[in-house]
C-alpha cells in the first residue's frame, strides 16, 4: 500500500508521533464482524481473498479435513478452520472459524517490529504492513498473540490479511466481505458493527445458546476483526482462538522500556570511560618501572636458577 | 608456546624500526604472537561488525546503522553470519587463553579493591599474573554471553531455524539474545576503554610486545615468570 502518511497513527520502529493534523476531526474505527454461527464453510471469502489480492499459494495434499490450506501462509491470508466439538449433551457441533488478522487496537506485530515503517495502523484501526520496510526478520510473528503473520519463502517479507486496506480506502468493503453468501461477514463502522453483533447475540440466546457472545479482547485493547461465537465463554473450542490474548510479557520486556534504558546503560559506560580519563587520566608506565623491572631481571639472569 | 615466553630485544625485530631515534635498544617481552594478534583482530572486527548489525535491530534510534551494511534487508541477512563468524574465532581465542583465565584467590582481592584499581593506585593491589582480575572476568563473561548469543540466535534465526520452536522459546530468545548482547556490548566497552586507559596495551594487541616496565607494573607475576624462564632457557645444562 503506499504511503497515506495523514491516514497512519502509528508507525513501527519510530520513537516520535505520527502527523496529527487530521486527529480528532471524528475519528471512526472500522470492523470486520465475522458471525461463526452463520458461516456454512463455503470457502468464498478464502476465494475473493486470493482474487483480489492476487495471491496463489501452492497447491498443498488434502489432510483428511475441510480445512484446505492446513494453515495460513503467506500466500493464504484468511482460512477457514474447521473444528468438530462434542458438546456437553454429547451432540457434534461443527464449529467453523474464519481465521486471519485480528487487526488488534494495540497490535503486538508493530510493537515488535524493529524496521521503521514497515507495520503501520491506519485511523480507521486496520494493521497494515508495508513490505518495501520489511526486513524479514519475523519479529511481527513473535509479537503477535494470534499466530498470524507468516514470512515468505520466496522473498523473505512478512505477509497478512490487509483488510483490503486498498479497498476500504476508497469506500469498498473488503473482498470477503462482498464474497459471504449468507451473511456470516459485515464490515462496517466498530460501533455499527458492535450494535449488529448484540442483535445477533440476543437473537441466538433466545434459541438456547446462553453463552453466546462478541468476540473483541480486551487485552490488545479490542480488535477490528471481531467474531460473534456461540459459545464465547470458551473461544479455545474454535481451533485454539485464544480466551485471553494479550502482548506476550516476553516481548513487553523485550520490546518495552529495557531497550531505551539499554541503550543509556551502553552510552553511559562510555561516557564514564571519557570521563575517567579527563578525570584520573591514563595508567602509564615511566621511567621508574623500566628501572625497577630491569633491575630485577638484571638479578634474575645473573644468578643461577634452581633447577627443579 | 616458546614463542610467547621468548623476551626479544627490540620491538619489531628488525635492526630498522626500533633503534631509531630512540636513546638505547630497550628490551620488550612478547605478549602476544603473531597468531594470537590476529585472532583477536579477527574477533574484535567480527564483535564490531556484529553489534552495530544488532543494535540496528536492537532500537530505531539506531537503525540507521543498517545502512552501513546495505540497509535493513541486508543487515538481517549477515547479521547471523557474522556473530557466527564471531563466535568461531572467538572460541579458538578461548582455547588459547584458556589456561591464564581461572580465577584465584588472590583475583578475589584484587576485585575488592576495585577502589584502587580504578584510581591508578596499582602500587596497593596483589600482585598481578598475565591477567588481572578484571580481564579474567571478562573472558567468562564473553564466553557466557557469546554462548548465549549463539543458541539464541540459532532459535530467532527465522530464515532457517525459527520454524522449529514453539512462539514462548522464539520469545525467550529473542529477549535473551538482547539481554547477552547488551551484556557483551558493554563489557566491551569497558574492554576497550581499559586497552586506551592503561598505555602500552593497544601496543601490546597489535604489535605483540610490551615493556619489561609495563609488565613489572601491571603484571608483575607473569614478569617474572617471564624472565626466569628466559634465565632457565638461557642456561642450558
Amino acid at each position: 500500500m503506499a504511503l497515506q502518511s495523514l491516514d497512519i497513527i502509528r508507525r513501527s520502529a519510530t520513537t516520535l508521533p505520527e502527523p496529527e493534523i487530521r486527529s480528532g476531526t471524528g475519528d471512526v474505527t472500522v470492523a470486520k464482524l465475522i458471525d461463526t454461527t452463520k458461516c456454512i464453510g463455503c470457502k468464498a471469502c478464502q476465494v475473493a481473498c486470493m482474487e483480489w489480492n492476487d495471491l496463489r499459494d501452492e497447491i498443498g495434499t488434502n489432510v483428511g479435513a475441510y480445512q484446505n490450506p492446513p494453515d495460513l501462509s503467506a500466500s493464504s491470508w484468511t482460512l477457514m478452520r474447521f473444528a468438530e466439538v462434542e458438546n456437553t449433551k454429547g451432540d457434534l457441533e461443527w464449529l467453523i472459524r474464519k481465521d486471519g488478522c485480528m487487526h488488534c487496537q494495540d497490535p503486538g506485530c508493530l510493537k515488535a517490529c524493529p524496521a521503521p515503517g514497515a507495520i503501520v495502523q491506519y485511523a480507521n484501526g486496520i494493521v497494515d504492513f508495508h513490505e518495501e520496510n520489511c526486513i524479514g526478520c519475523g519479529y511481527c510473528i513473535a509479537g503477535c498473540p494470534f499466530d498470524i503473520p507468516r514470512i515468505s519463502k520466496k522473498d523473505h517479507k512478512a505477509y497478512k490479511c490487509t483488510l483490503c486496506s486498498d479497498r476500504v480506502a476508497v469506500g469498498l468493503e473488503p473482498a470477503c466481505i462482498k464474497a459471504c453468501p449468507t451473511g456470516a461477514l459485515v464490515f462496517g463502522t466498530k460501533e455499527d458493527m458492535k450494535l449488529h453483533a448484540a442483535d445477533r447475540i440476543e437473537d441466538l440466546k433466545s434459541r438456547g445458546f446462553e453463552n453466546a457472545g462478541l468476540y473483541d479482547p480486551a487485552g490488545v485493547s479490542g480488535t477490528h476483526v471481531m467474531y460473534v461465537l456461540h459459545h464465547a465463554d470458551t473461544p479455545h473450542i474454535y481451533n485454539g482462538l485464544p480466551g485471553k490474548p494479550h502482548i506476550s510479557n516476553t516481548v513487553q520486556l523485550w520490546k518495552g522500556i529495557t531497550k531505551p534504558l539499554a541503550l543509556a546503560a551502553m552510552a553511559l559506560a562510555a561516557l564514564t570511560g571519557f570521563f575517567h580519563y579527563i578525570r584520573v587520566g591514563p595508567n602509564e608506565t615511566d621511567e621508574g618501572d623500566e628501572a625497577r623491572a630491569a633491575d630485577e631481571m638484571a638479578k634474575t639472569l645473573n644468578s643461577p636458577e634452581k633447577r627443579p | 608456546m616458546t614463542d610467547s615466553t621468548r623476551i626479544t630485544d627490540a620491538p619489531g625485530h628488525s635492526t630498522g624500526e626500533a633503534g631509531q631515534g630512540s636513546p638505547r635498544r630497550r628490551d620488550t617481552i612478547l605478549r602476544y604472537t603473531t597468531s594470537d594478534r590476529t585472532n583477536h583482530w579477527l574477533t574484535a572486527i567480527a564483535f564490531v561488525c556484529a553489534g552495530l548489525s544488532g543494535l540496528a535491530m536492537f532500537h530505531p534510534a539506531v537503525f540507521w546503522l543498517s545502512g552501513l551494511f546495505g540497509g535493513g534487508p541486508w543487515t538481517r541477512i549477515l547479521h547471523p553470519y557474522i556473530g557466527l563468524f564471531m563466535v568461531v574465532a572467538f572460541a579458538l581465542l578461548a582455547v588459547r587463553f584458556w589456561s591464564h583465565n581461572f580465577l584465584q584467590p588472590a583475583d578475589w582481592k584484587w576485585l575488592r579493591q576495585i577502589r584502587d584499581v580504578v584510581n591508578n593506585r596499582e602500587d596497593r593491589l596483589p600482585e598481578v599474573g598475565r591477567y588481572n582480575a578484571g580481564q579474567k572476568l571478562l573472558y567468562w563473561v564473553i564466553v557466557v554471553c557469546l554462548a548465549g548469543l549463539l543458541l539464541t540466535g540459532i532459535v530467532i534465526w527465522r530464515a532457517y531455524f525459527s520454524d522449529y520452536f514453539s512462539i514462548r522459546v522464539v520469545r525467550l530468545a529473542a529477549l535473551l539474545h538482547a539481554f547477552c548482547a547488551f551484556v557483551l556490548i558493554t563489557s566491551i566497552i569497558v574492554h576497550i576503554y581499559s586497552a586506551i586507559w592503561v598505555k602500552g596495551s593497544v601496543h601490546a594487541m597489535t604489535r605483540g610486545t610490551v615493556t619489561p616496565g609495563w609488565a613489572w607494573k601491571h603484571h608483575r607475576a607473569w614478569f617474572r615468570e617471564m624472565i626466569h624462564a628466559a634465565n632457565s632457557r638461557s642456561r642450558p645444562d
